[in-house]
């Protein structure tokens, strides 16, 4: 049986290119959800390519920039559905809200299971990343990894987690705590003394 | 200009050949530049820091290459200092009574070597950090070249690297509160090599033996 899937940025709810990425407004989630790549303030160090659990982000090696599927945001603005959904000729791909869609891959999913012998049959919207903004109908569900390696249950790496939760703050508080904690040694203990009271080196300081 | 060409004023022993300073000083302007651009991309707050040195993207460019210089002169460092940073029973005693150190009663300190415990533990902390920053560096170097089956080293080196970093930022404020502020004389010796026989006498008193037991001419 050949299973096909559309592999493209799934525009996680908590996006893990978001959470590792440095450089402010390179990455954004607009309120409709779509996750987009500025690449006037991508700076280029691939973090969004650790962060991400799908291995979408793609760095250009000409501009060093990363780019990805944006879901035609351009388009989504003004009105228009994205161009892989305009184009679709069968009628596989759908846009809308989530609720709606939600609403129509669980029926067909339903339909799958009852009319079409796919007991399995189910969507994908994996909760490890707060749900996604492109879902799939799976003939399958149990098996994601069937569909192109599809991860059963993404998350944000946890390294990027840690790294962004608490070795941030800790490393914050650590770093500021060290430079009053020098400051106030030094006003209370000063520089080291070189001779003791009488000009001989090694005497009390 | 060889170091025993080197005119030391009157009642000051040469503490750092030419190479040493060299090496420290090629380390240091790396460092500071790792530090302010590491510093721009660990948290947005600091971010204009990238801005002002050129532009984020620049220095994302530069600074692999800026840690590729680092670790140069700290195997440089290994190379020169590591058969004088092995760990002694002097040493043992000194962090024993650390806290004499660190409130200034230094008359109740072991008598040091050339390098004393703490400084030994700083350049080793410094030697062992550059390796974490490098072997995780050269990760995230080149991320998209890592396979995703290898996907496991790019999580490894984006929580080592932050964190290795943050064991050096402490060394280095220690050290730069040791060399400029607490140890008077400390920098200029970095800088122009010599210290005073005081300074000498008082934080090296092992090292200050050493030097005038082999030769009355003041040696390395």
């Amino acid at each position: 049986m050949w299973l096909m899937r559309k592999n493209q940025c799934m525009h996680c709810a908590e996006p893990g290119c978001l959470a590792a990425c440095p450089s402010d407004g390179a990455i954004v989630q607009y309120t409709n959800g779509i996750v987009d790549f500025q690449q006037a303030n991508c700076i280029g160090c691939g973090y969004c390519i650790t962060g991400c659990p799908f291995d979408i982000p793609k760095m250009n090696p000409k501009t060093h920039r990363v780019f990805k599927c944006t879901l035609c945001t351009d388009r989504v603005s003004e009105g228009l559905e994205p161009a892989c959904i305009k184009s679709c000729p069968t009628g596989c791909l759908h846009f809308g809200s989530k609720d709606d869609m939600k609403f129509l891959a669980e029926g067909r999913a339903k339909q799958l299971r009852e009319h079409s012998n796919y007991p399995n049959a189910g969507v994908y919207d994996p909760p490890g990343v707060g749900g996604t903004g492109v879902i799939y109908v799976l003939h399958d569900a149990t098996q994601p990894e069937l569909y192109g390696g599809l991860p059963s249950d993404p998350h944000v790496p946890w390294t990027v987690k840690l790294w962004k939760g608490p070795l941030k703050w800790l490393g914050n508080v650590a770093m500021v705590g060290g430079l009053i904690g020098l400051v106030v040694h030094y006003l209370r203990f000063g520089p080291k003394a070189h001779e003791d009271e009488n000009g001989n080196p090694g005497g009390k300081s | 200009v060889s170091t025993s060409e080197q005119v030391i004023p009157p009642g000051h022993v040469l503490r750092y050949t030419l190479k040493e300073r060299l090496t420290h000083w090629v380390a240091a302007g790396a460092y500071i530049y790792l530090l302010l651009t590491g510093l721009a991309f660990w948290s947005p707050w600091l971010f204009w820091v990238a801005v002002i040195l050129g532009g984020a993207p620049v220095s994302r460019m530069l600074h692999p290459w800026a840690g590729l210089i680092f670790f140069c002169a700290v195997w440089n460092m290994y190379v020169m200092w590591a058969p004088q940073m092995k760990h002694t029973d002097v040493d043992k005693a000194w962090w024993r009574a650390v806290r004499y150190y660190s409130t200034n009663q230094d008359d109740k300190m072991p008598p040091a070597g050339r390098y004393n415990a703490g400084q030994k533990f700083l350049f080793w902390g410094f030697f062992w950090g550059a390796v974490a920053l490098l072997a995780s560096g050269v990760v995230l170097w080149f991320p998209e070249y890592i396979p995703w089956n290898l996907r496991f080293l790019r999580y490894i080196s984006v929580i080592v690297h932050p964190a290795a970093a943050l064991f050096t930022i402490g060394l280095f404020l220690i050290h730069i509160y040791m060399g400029v502020f607490a140890e008077r004389g400390a920098l200029s010796s970095v800088i122009r090599g010599d210290v005073s026989i005081a300074f000498a006498k008082r934080f090296h008193p092992g090292w200050y033996k050493e030097i005038v037991g082999q030769s009355s001419a003041p040696r390395k």
